[in-house]
């Protein structure tokens, strides 16, 4: 290439000092350490030329954190203390040796396509797969709430529009969390108040996944002080599509067509902005603008040209662009691509920008010579712009031309691979627990109505009705276990989503998450363990089967260069792992956000350390699933599984400002057998709900509301009434069984030697009453704690 | 020739889609569970006269976002068809053998073209947004107004089926209301369990004037609501169907049922 360009800089970098190398990368927010820039430096040494910016902006995006996952596929070499000796542990690629090698050590045979696309794709039924993703949508939203979070949903939408030769969308799944909504003190400027984050949030979610038609019909959303500067995103997608388009097909001379929206000069650094730190003065332009017609309109026509086999692959523009989307198609051929052609939505752009943007509702297609015409003319039909902006190769090259000036030509296995691997020393001390006087009863005891209402009203426990009934759940048709049940005015909250997909079977699809924002302060090994074991019980509890779950996982985590924040990220996988094998769950997909923090005063303020599982499981008859209200009076009702005091992190001791006690994890022994005996005794359960945010009460009291059916239960076995009613122990259940199935029941459950107790009875009268050592502790209508369940939100 | 035979015993209906429009896929399935034969047409193909409607006994204009409804709900499609099709659309209604259903979406697009509550090709009345300024997405209950003089005055005298929108609440001045009554034009009333149509918020969605979830023109040949009658098929899209003391009747196919009698 010459050195003089009429459309693109130049960057000296050959001759470039390590300070002016550092100085780049951060004048041109481009996120590269000093390492990085050497090695780039060193390419380009030996090309003996200086790199266009195009090539410094394209290098810098694939090698993103957001693209890349540099520290999750790191080197870790993890010291720490067994016993008195000092152990060391090597991850040679942390990723690699923890999440892919549960799901490969599983070796599930119902996995189709797992960790490779842009979606986890799983068999459904003999003919067809379904695909999920989960991404993180967690700066942008931080900047602008609604454009941040309406462009999440439209990205893994797309995700699952580009996986495999193109899934068609069935579902959305949406996690927030947000700061504490009560926050009264005055914010660092530029930090919205979390409750205006949540309603711009909750209102862009709302706009895309309705307009698209897509069914919003599971999520979760938690409060805490330490999302106050970043709050949290995570947009999840789920499609359905043939077993025989789940694989792409490329291969060189075939024509790269880019379908759907313009391109102009928005969201430009978006990847490589979204591993950076958030502050005051960040430019907006990294944020990108949805439209979900767009995106509605090349839906409708890429299913149809899908269909008559009219392209070979497709992928989405998502973050980096072009240059991440064709970049990674012709990883293992080459592409020319010629950036005049590319639509653009106004003049001016300099190639770099049109590369680069990350203009939403476009996606890339491959398409062969002679079905081009008939591919751009089905896409015309009906508005949407399809233009071919260049070729698959046998190069091995990533050629770039704008006009008659080659703006970018690099080595494919340079970009791709050529990025030096992270490598970290880290040293884990783990804390030793201390001892604590638990004396809960005695300055609690007596006020066991008080603090259930405060439990309910809790912004973690209390209803998102105002959030759910936004979203259209019921598009489609396909929603047979709703978010919310309700015979009255009243709504049951339910465990999990179960969508019937195709009609002419019974076979469903079951969709649940596990999220804690408190446990992970405390101690992370538990926390990963918890949420994990929520995503999995919701699933069984609604009538799923341990053999047909699949999990996603999405780590959300603060400043990672402090050393604690690293080892605990090694701790969560480690314990992601070991759990994932233990059930035999394997995960098909996921996704990781680092350095959620905030400079506030230099100072580095960083998220609590968060871990969101989705879960997706296959069951075989929608009609024979469960749902959490209670069904009639005068029918039995148990807990299954064991209450243990763990109640650090949970609902009660935020209310109550305390933190002894432990975090709740997972009881190796009896989790699993809990889980298999459940799926014996369904068929005489009537209802089910699985006991956590807010303890064993709050899902008792759940269950009263979807049809006023009250409960009478004596707790007087119990040893510690608080910590029974509040523990947020893993692997419980509360189940509704009918008196004449006692017996059977109970007998199934002694047999497998599952723990459970008999707790009481439903009751006509619309009331709860509780009985402990002869003394009623609780008598009150269901209508005063569903008003404050359901008002607790206060927005 | 079966293909032929088939035709002469089944109705045939368009299901006419515009850009965003997204109940198509569950409407088409809904038509075909119920006996008709169907098509569906993106608007630029009428246009474009690749399709006519002339072959057809029922167009549905159903429920999604068409154009985004950036501006007034349905108000784009409306003034598409307006101003593209309104001949051909004339033809059509006034034939007396057809019908013209507007779910949602459709709702509003037939009452911005003019074609409700009179074929005056005027707007006398709108749908504008709902009383709690939000999207709203519930099952509710609907009373059907015995002396319509639709086929739909035959369904039962309460029906359930979701509604889901966020510009669902139906206004009109008094005149068009004294109208609309006379003329018994009103079809589905939101009500509560006993069928009483004097309840507020959220059984009434939106805070309809009257209570109005749909409305049919003087004919009866022309209607719309704004509940999803295509999303309740089946007993198990019912919230409650785990219930076995609950006697379950899809209203959604029934609705469907009871149109294709007439056709």
């Amino acid at each position: 290439m010459k050195s003089s360009k009429k459309y693109c800089k130049v960057i000296n970098l050959i001759s470039a000092t390590d300070d002016k190398l550092v100085e780049i990368s951060d004048k041109g927010l481009l996120s590269l350490t000093l390492k990085e820039m050497q090695t780039i430096k060193k390419y380009f040494v030996t090309l003996k030329r200086n790199p266009t910016d195009c090539e410094l902006e394209t290098i810098a995006q694939t090698w993103s954190e957001h693209c890349k996952h540099k520290t999750l596929t790191a080197k870790i070499k993890l010291k720490y203390k067994k016993g008195r000796k000092f152990v060391t542990k090597v991850y040679d690629n942390l990723l690699k040796d923890t999440i892919f090698y549960a799901t490969k050590k599983i070796n599930h045979k119902l996995c189709l396509s797992v960790f490779e696309d842009n979606a986890g794709i799983i068999k459904f039924d003999e003919t067809d797969a379904v695909a999920f993703k989960v991404e993180t949508h967690n700066h942008p939203t931080a900047l602008e709430p609604y454009g941040g979070s309406s462009t999440g949903v439209g990205g893994v939408i797309r995700d699952i529009i580009g996986c495999g030769l193109g899934a068609k969308p069935i579902a959305n799944t949406d996690v927030f969390c947000f700061g504490d909504i009560s926050t009264v003190e005055q914010l660092p400027e530029g930090v919205f108040h979390p409750k205006r984050i949540l309603k711009g949030v909750v209102n862009g979610v709302r706009d895309y996944g309705n307009r698209m038609g897509i069914p919003t019909v599971n999520g979760s959303i938690v409060f805490n002080k330490r999302y106050n500067y970043n709050p949290l995103v995570y947009c999840g997608c789920i499609g359905i599509l043939p077993q025989d388009k789940v694989y792409k097909k490329i291969s060189p001379e075939q024509l790269i067509i880019l379908v759907g929206g313009r391109t102009g000069r928005d969201g430009i650094h978006g990847a490589t902005f979204s591993s950076a730190a958030l502050h005051n003065d960040l430019p907006t332009s990294v944020v990108q603008i949805g439209d979900a017609i767009t995106e509605k309109m090349f839906l409708d026509v890429l299913l149809k040209a899908r269909d008559l086999n009219l392209y070979n692959a497709i992928t989405d523009c998502g973050a980096g662009g072009l240059s991440s989307a064709c970049g990674e198609l012709a990883m293992n051929y080459g592409c020319k691509i010629f950036l005049e052609k590319v639509p653009l939505k106004y003049l001016g752009l300099k190639p770099w920008e049109i590369w680069l943007s990350e203009s939403q509702e476009r996606m890339v297609v491959i398409v062969s010579k002679e079905l081009k015409d008939e591919f751009i003319d089905i896409c015309k039909k009906e508005d949407v712009e399809a233009t071919v902006i260049g070729e698959i190769t046998n190069t091995k090259k990533l050629e770039v031309f704008f006009r008659e000036e080659k703006v970018c030509d690099i080595d494919m296995q340079f970009l791709h691979k050529g990025n030096p691997k992270f490598e970290f020393d880290i040293e884990i001390k783990f804390q030793k627990i201390k001892k604590y006087d638990k004396n809960l009863e005695i300055s609690f005891g007596k006020s066991l109505v008080e603090i259930i209402k405060k439990v309910l009203s809790h912004p973690n426990v209390c209803s998102k009705e105002y959030v759910i009934q936004q979203y259209d759940y019921e598009v489609q048709g396909n929603t047979v276990l709703k978010p919310l049940i309700s015979y009255t005015q009243q709504y049951s909250p339910q465990d999990s989503a179960i969508l019937w997909p195709k009609k002419d079977s019974y076979k469903g699809i079951v969709i649940s998450c596990g999220i804690n924002s408190f446990y992970g302060e405390y101690d992370i090994c538990s926390m990963t363990e918890s949420v994990i074991d929520e995503s999995i019980r919701n699933i069984i509890s609604v009538g799923g089967n341990l053999e047909k779950i699949f999990l996603l996982d999405n780590f959300c985590w603060g400043e990672i260069q402090n050393d604690g924040q690293l080892s605990n990220l090694v701790l969560s996988c480690e314990t992601a792992k070991n759990v994932a094998i233990y059930f035999g769950t394997p995960f098909i997909s996921g996704k990781d956000s680092l350095n959620n923090y905030f400079l506030l005063k230099e100072k580095k303020v960083s998220i609590v350390p968060t871990l969101l599982i989705s879960a997706i499981g296959i069951v075989d008859d929608i009609r024979k699933t469960i749902s959490s209200e209670f069904k009639s009076f005068s029918n039995n009702v148990y807990i299954i599984g064991e209450t243990k005091d763990e109640l650090k992190g949970s609902v009660l001791y935020d209310i109550l400002k305390k933190n002894d006690s432990k975090v709740p994890s997972l009881d190796y022994k009896n989790a699993k057998k809990i889980y298999k005996t459940f799926d014996k005794i369904k068929p005489y359960i009537l209802s089910a709900h699985d006991c956590s945010d807010g303890g064993m009460i709050t899902s008792l009291i759940e269950m009263t509301f979807g049809r006023n059916i009250g409960v009478e239960i004596n707790l007087s076995k119990v040893d510690i009434l608080l910590e029974f009613c509040f523990s947020e122990s893993n692997s419980r259940f509360i189940v509704e069984i009918s008196p004449d199935n006692k017996e059977i029941f109970e007998n199934l459950l002694n047999r497998e030697k599952v723990k459970f107790m008999y707790l009481g009875k439903t009751t006509m009268k619309p009331y709860v009453i509780i009985k402990y050592k002869n003394e009623i502790v609780c008598n009150e209508e269901i209508k005063n704690f569903y008003n404050l369940w359901s008002k607790g939100l206060n927005l | 020739m079966l293909n032929v035979l088939l035709k002469k015993t089944k109705p045939v209906a368009l299901v006419l889609r515009a850009p965003g429009t997204n109940c198509d896929f569950e409407t088409l399935q809904a038509l075909k569970i119920t006996g008709f034969e169907v098509l569906s047409a993106h608007i630029n193909d009428l246009i474009s006269k690749k399709v006519s409607l002339s072959g057809f006994n029922l167009l549905v204009i159903p429920g999604g976002f068409s154009f985004g409804d950036y501006i007034s709900a349905g108000k784009i499609f409306a003034v598409e068809i307006l101003f593209k099709l309104k001949e051909e659309l004339t033809k059509f209604f006034l034939d007396k053998n057809r019908i013209i259903l507007g779910i949602c979406n459709g709702f509003q697009v037939l009452v911005k073209i003019g074609l409700l509550p009179d074929e005056t090709f005027v707007q006398k009345v709108t749908l504008t947004e709902n009383d709690s300024g939000r999207f709203e997405c519930r099952w509710v209950y609907l009373k059907v107004n015995k002396k319509n003089p639709s086929i739909l005055k035959y369904l039962p005298d309460i029906i359930q089926i979701p509604v889901a929108h966020g510009e669902g609440k139906f206004f009109m001045s008094k005149d068009v209301e004294k109208d609309i009554i006379n003329n018994e034009q009103i079809l589905f009333q939101y009500c509560d369990e006993d069928g009483n149509t004097s309840c507020g918020y959220p059984l009434n969605p939106n805070g309809s004037l009257k209570n109005i979830a749909g409305i049919t023109d003087k004919t009866g040949k022309i209607i719309a609501l704004m509940p999803h009658p295509e999303r309740f098929m089946y007993k198990e899209q019912f919230p409650c169907f785990r219930s076995y003391e609950i006697n379950i009747i899809p209203f959604g196919k029934l609705f469907f049922e009871t149109i294709r009698k007439i056709l």
